[in-house]
């Protein structure tokens, strides 16, 4: 018998729209032997999912099977009988989506989801697979892994909910795992711990697994092979040490390329200078709670000041403060020394037009029925003035500096821009108002990579050319490298530690910065081994293993 | 008794469905479309042929068995006819307009189900109507003509009148006339009650929705007890005291009704604009026009409504119907549209008793059932399109 | 547990605020009538005494406040008075001791049980039917049996009921004699008689509801089935069945249980029109009366019942789909 679990041939895969049948994946090839894990890598449109999907013979609504055979086994998935198809997926080939909340049944515990397969599928008895499924809970690291199954789904963090669902797919020991995306939901913090189980309990069981990611270095932690995909077709595979060296595509050494991108280091701040933006001991409030305590730091003229931290550390309610949007309670925002009112609805024309914003998803930040010149000439018109003819020329020259040609792109809607394009109309908007001052919200963070490095560019160019000053609101520390002169780090509406870039990069550090920092993985396939062991978690003895 | 062999036959045909599905295996050598069918399906093809075929057989059953007449099988031929009519109509209606008009129509015509076109067919029809009533009809709507309670049909032999094709009312108007004409008064009326509740609740929901606060929550709060009384009791209500207040006036008791009608109704658009708005409100694009010093007007009308258009429509289209159907529910209880104006829902409850007749006399019976029908083939008509065009919008999200 | 029965009774109290501001609704509503409306339902030869015996019945003698006090009391009683067209007997033989005189809840009370039955009849047809197809029409989702359905279906919703009403006499009563067209009931007849004399106006009503209901069903399903949890459960290798009954079930259990409650309530409506077609001797057919012949105190109490009954069924509505919710009731 061959070591060969799946083997994939010429999967051609299509969508419905309208009526017809577009092509989604153009004949991929795709081996995996017992006990391996493959990585399938891609942008977003790659078509990752849809394969990890068909690996298991399934296809969502919409979407079919057009050519080419999955055999498991051999059992050829496209082709078996729908019963017989049921005997393998949960038992031998089972999924880990990539949000736990909403996969797990809201009305059911998770130990009785856990159970389900096991003894639908007849491998052991309710009671058997109840202990067993706390045994794995244990194993994955879930805290009170006696106690935590007889909860329901909305009673769980997230990550745990994550945790529970590989501990479901494990249920029935199977020989391959799907794992979509499994830690893209997370915070770096908390992928850290998921990362580190899900690697654990695959390497245990010797289970062989499909690890989707857009992240190329979570997959490098995680897979034996990795395999590129690029809209529906690939475009390189090879093991996980020789890929990340040396890569033979041109797609895929771009990709790599990404994270190099740093702009030079500028002059540091003259003393005794008025900021442009100086946020004032702000403690602010939804409702009755404070999410906000005595935050403060200045932003000088030129400059790129990084707000840090994860979801819910009160970020973006920094940025409300500074807008207007939400007035703080205590401490005010000033604006080349002058107090700004605390509403918006106080500040007058001028002092709005000073600072502008770029919202985190182009799709919501642009009205989808007015075309770009209407967006970018409203501003225009609004603020400066301008009507007609003049109008449209100074909506060209933005249209330029966002390096989009005017032409071409006046008359359209959104809906006709990629991701990337409508990201730059919304910088391009901030322009229009000609600011002192613009925050950037998350603006890279729902771009592909190789997009997001553009816009980063541009905002850099964009800095040097008219003397910005960005606050730049992210949760990614790759971005803060790249692009930031100073660094503020929050943590549940305290800032925790601010200063130089250069020195935030440095240790010594605050402990949660310390935390945030090591958390963000990096391209070295032993990189999380060597983590680990700096962290001193145990590696799950193998004792485990040998009781089971 | 029926009942059991009704129920013997239905058991029969489960046998029938596995021997359906055995042959189709051995038929196909096992064809994943037969492999994979659930027995219930299997019974629901044996269950629908069953069906098809006891049709075609009532239809060709002769119309007159040992002298009696069969009016049943008449009725069903006409509503087979009927159907087989205007669904061939709608289906020629959107072939021309795949290869007439301009490229975004042509577009549109070219994925529309046959049911949306037959719907926009419907409606353009009754808006000619509505329109040209005056020329079209052949006798005035109040027109009191020579003979009453003249059969429809035409055919003198049976006691019609060729002048007449539908025959004559009690007082002897003409009813085909008056049924043009009720195109004119029941759908006008309604257009126009739509139309108000439309203005006064759009508005208001979106005001609601954009300013928030205090509006937000006094309109909200008001419009909950509005909506806590059914619609229809509510318009019985005020009508009553309408009445009382219009006195012998028949029209004011129409305008009074209008206005009525158009408040209860707009509690739901107001729900509906709050809810639209709402979603709207939410989206950065909203937040970065009021972060520019936009007012009010620009937001609402500039930002907001062009992005409310399509739910909007579809609901006016929802709200049209029930107004509709509410018009000519109150003209059949007697206190909606006031005669002599022609109504559709007026006609139906004085035409009615004539159904009674239907075994000898099924012309006079169908009279009725047409005004019934002209009402129900309209609010069926619309609600066609807005099933397509909720079909499409939310198809055009995923 | 406690948050969850903190939200039942907050609901309750909504309910019963929302009934009471309905009563001032109706009433204001009543005391828009002009002045001499007496006077003028009286006709032109009234006499003095009759106006005022109707002034005194409606009240209009006394400040609105107290009228409104009087009312809401007698209301909660379940005492509404008597109905105009009694005083108006009354007033036109100038008689003071007023024999066999029904009040209006003696007229109301026979009526709404008729009514209730109807109600129900229709409601045990509808119910089970409208849940089975709009399951079954989500499971097939765009079959040819789900796009007849639609069809048919939203042709139903957009007939009026007199329209369905009609189709049913003409082919159930008239052509082929199986069930009575005129629903000619009274308390006298057994069970199985005033089922087959109901027949008709129930199976109009059911048609009616059933669309709605079905339509509304499906939805619901099929919003649930492109869930994650349900694709999960798929992937688990779960028979369809199972998939259905675990994982779909007790998830669609709060938007059904809302669907017929809100389908219910839309019954309410349907009730006036299909009862006067069958001359049913129900609540809807007195108020469709007492609204022609103007009769206020029957017209104010048959409003009240009505909007009672439509908020009662969409606080059950609320608080059915709030105790379904495994959020809410199991707590973090």
């Amino acid at each position: 018998m061959s070591d060969q679990l799946l083997k994939i041939r010429g999967l051609k895969i299509e969508g419905r729209s309208d009526e017809t049948w577009n092509p989604i994946i153009n004949g991929v090839d795709l081996d995996l032997n017992k006990g391996e894990v493959i990585g399938l890598i891609g942008e977003s449109g790659a078509g990752k999912s849809t394969i990890g999907l068909a690996s298991m013979g399934f296809t969502r609504d919409g979407v079919r099977i057009s050519e080419g055979s999955v055999v498991f086994d051999g059992v050829d998935l496209v082709t078996a009988s729908a019963a017989d198809k049921r005997a393998l997926l949960g038992s031998r080939i089972a999924y880990v989506a990539q949000s736990a909340a909403a996969s797990f049944n809201p009305a059911h515990k998770l130990i009785d989801q856990h159970t389900e397969g096991p003894t639908q599928h007849n491998v052991s008895s309710r009671s058997e697979s109840q202990s067993d499924g706390i045994e794995l809970y244990r194993r994955l690291r879930l805290p009170n892994p006696e106690e935590i199954g007889f909860r329901y789904p909305h009673q769980v963090s997230g990550g745990q909910l994550q945790r529970a669902m590989t501990a479901m797919a494990m249920a029935c020991r199977p020989d391959l795992i799907i794992f979509d995306e499994p830690t893209t939901a997370l915070d770096v913090t908390t992928q850290i711990e998921v990362l580190a189980s899900i690697r654990d309990i695959v390497e245990q069981f010797d289970t062989a697994a499909i690890y989707i990611t857009h992240d190329l270095a979570v997959v490098a932690q995680m897979a034996d092979k990795i395999k590129v995909l690029l809209k529906g077709d690939e475009v390189e595979e090879a093991d996980t040490r020789t890929m990340l060296s040396a890569p033979t595509q041109e797609y895929t050494k771009s990709l790599w390329a990404v994270r190099s991108f740093e702009r030079p280091a500028k002059p540091a701040v003259i003393s005794g200078s008025t900021p442009v933006v100086s946020v004032k001991n702000v403690t602010a409030a939804y409702g009755t709670v404070d999410v906000l305590h005595d935050v403060s730091f200045d932003i000088h003229e030129g400059r790129t000041v990084a707000v840090v931290g994860e979801s819910g550390s009160g970020k973006s309610t920094t940025a409300r403060c500074i807008t207007g949007l939400l007035p703080p309670r205590i401490g005010h925002v000033e604006f080349d020394g002058q107090q700004l009112p605390l509403d918006y609805r106080k500040r007058d024309k001028m002092q709005l037009r000073q600072a502008q914003m770029i919202y985190q998803m182009a799709d919501t930040a642009l009205n989808p029925r007015k075309t770009i010149g209407e967006t970018i000439g409203r501003p225009v018109e609004f603020y400066l003035g301008l009507k007609g003819r003049e109008k449209r020329k100074k909506v060209g020259a933005l249209l330029e500096e966002i390096e989009l040609e005017p032409t071409q792109y006046y008359d359209r809607l959104p809906s006709e821009l990629s991701g990337g394009q409508k990201q730059r109309i919304g910088i391009a908007r901030a322009l229009a108002a000609e600011p002192k001052f613009i925050i950037c919200d998350e603006v890279t963070s729902a771009l592909d990579q190789l997009v997001a490095e553009g816009i980063l560019k541009l905002l850099a160019k964009l800095q040097d050319q008219l003397g910005l000053s960005y606050m730049f609101i992210t949760h990614d520390l790759a971005t803060v490298k790249a692009i930031s002169d100073e660094v503020v780090v929050m943590k549940d509406g305290v800032v925790v530690e601010q200063g130089e870039k250069a020195d935030m990069f440095q240790p010594p550090h605050h402990p949660y910065t310390d935390l945030l920092l090591s958390s963000v993985p990096e391209m070295d396939p032993d990189w999380l081994d060597n983590l680990l062991e700096a962290r001193g978690v145990d590696n799950i003895g193998d004792a485990a293993v040998d009781k089971m | 008794m029926t009942i059991l062999y009704v129920l013997i036959a239905a058991i029969l045909l489960i046998g029938v469905a596995f021997a359906f599905r055995s042959v189709g295996k051995a038929a196909t050598g096992n064809a994943p479309f037969f492999r994979d069918m659930p027995t219930g399906v299997a019974y629901g093809y044996v269950l629908a042929a069953t069906l098809i075929v006891l049709s075609i057989w009532y239809f060709f059953k002769p119309l007159d068995i040992d002298g009696v007449p069969q009016a049943g099988v008449l009725f069903f031929r006409w509503a087979v006819i009927g159907f087989a009519i205007f669904a061939a109509a709608a289906f020629v209606f959107r072939l021309i307009f795949r290869h007439v008009g301009t490229e975004g129509s042509k577009k549109l015509f070219r994925s529309m189900p046959l049911t949306a076109a037959f719907g926009i067919m419907i409606i353009i029809i009754y808006a000619i109507f509505a329109v040209f009533a005056g020329f079209i009809a052949p006798y005035g709507q109040e027109e009191v003509l020579g003979a009453a309670n003249v059969v429809p049909g035409g055919n003198p032999a049976l006691g019609g009148n060729p002048d007449y094709p539908l025959g004559t009312d009690q007082i002897g108007r003409d009813i085909l006339s008056r049924l043009i004409f009720g195109a004119q008064n029941t759908v006008g009326i309604a257009f126009v009650t739509t139309c108000l509740a439309f203005f006064i609740g759009g508005s208001l929901g979106f005001l609601a929705a954009t300013l928030g606060g205090w509006l937000d929550q006094l309109l909200s709060r008001t419009v909950d007890a509005l909506m806590a009384i059914p619609a229809l009791i509510f318009a019985l209500l005020l009508i009553t005291i309408a009445t009382a207040w219009a006195g012998s006036s028949s029209w004011l008791v129409t305008i009074y009704m209008i206005f009525i009608i158009a408040i209860i109704d707009s509690t739901r658009v107001f729900r509906l604009s709050r809810a639209v708005g709402l979603n709207i409100v939410v989206m950065d694009y909203i937040e970065a026009a009021k972060l520019r010093g936009e007012g009010l007007g620009y937001l609402v009308f500039r930002e907001m409504l062009p992005n409310a258009y399509a739910p909007l429509l579809a609901e006016f289209g929802l709200r049209f119907c029930f107004v509709f159907l509410t018009i000519a529910s109150l003209s059949f209880l007697g206190v909606g549209i006031q005669p002599p104006l022609a109504d559709w829902g007026t006609m139906v409850r004085d035409l009615s008793p004539f159904i009674n007749y239907a075994q000898f006399a099924p012309y006079a019976a169908a009279t009725p059932l047409l005004a019934a029908g002209a009402i129900a083939l309209l609010t069926v008509a619309v609600n066609f399109v807005v099933d397509w065009m909720l079909h499409k919008s939310s198809g055009l999200k995923e | 547990m406690s948050g969850l029965l903190r939200i039942i009774v907050q609901r309750l109290l909504l309910g019963l605020v929302t009934l009471f501001v309905v009563s001032i609704i109706i009433f204001v509503a009543v005391n828009a009538l002009p002045g001499d409306f007496a006077r003028e339902i009286l006709g032109q030869g009234a006499t003095e005494e009759s106006v005022a015996a109707i002034q005194k019945q409606l009240g209009l003698d006394r400040d609105p406040l107290t009228r409104y006090l009087d009312w809401l009391s007698g209301a909660i009683r379940f005492d509404f008075g008597i109905p105009l067209s009694q005083a108006m007997f009354a007033g036109n033989f100038g008689s003071t001791a007023i024999v066999d005189v029904k009040t209006v809840v003696q007229q109301i009370e026979p009526r709404l049980y008729n009514t209730l039955f109807l109600a129900g009849l229709s409601a045990a047809i509808a119910i089970p039917l409208a849940v089975t197809l709009g399951v079954l029409t989500a499971l097939y989702r765009n079959s040819a049996f789900d796009k007849i359905m639609n069809v048919s279906t939203l042709s139903a919703i957009s007939s009026p009921e007199f329209f369905l009403a009609y189709i049913l006499i003409l082919f159930l009563a008239v052509l082929n004699p199986i069930f009575p067209s005129l629903s000619n009931i009274n308390p006298d007849l057994s069970w199985g008689e005033l089922v087959e004399r109901s027949m008709l106006p129930a199976l109009t009503l059911t048609l009616a509801v059933t669309a709605q209901m079905m339509r509304m069903t499906r939805a619901a399903i099929i919003n649930l089935l492109a869930s994650p949890y349900i694709e999960m459960a798929r992937l688990k290798g779960l028979s369809p069945m199972r998939v259905i009954i675990k994982h779909a079930l007790p998830n669609a259990l709060a938007p059904i249980i809302t669907v017929i409650a809100l389908n219910l309530a839309f019954l309410i409506t349907g009730v006036v029109v299909v009862e006067t077609v069958f001359v049913y001797p129900g609540i809807g057919q007195l108020f469709v009366d007492s609204v022609k012949i103007r009769d206020i105190p029957v017209v104010q109490a048959c409003c009240l019942l009505f909007a009672a009954v439509y908020i009662l069924l969409n606080l059950t509505a609320d608080i059915l789909s709030i105790v379904s919710n495994p959020r809410l009731r199991h707590p973090k």
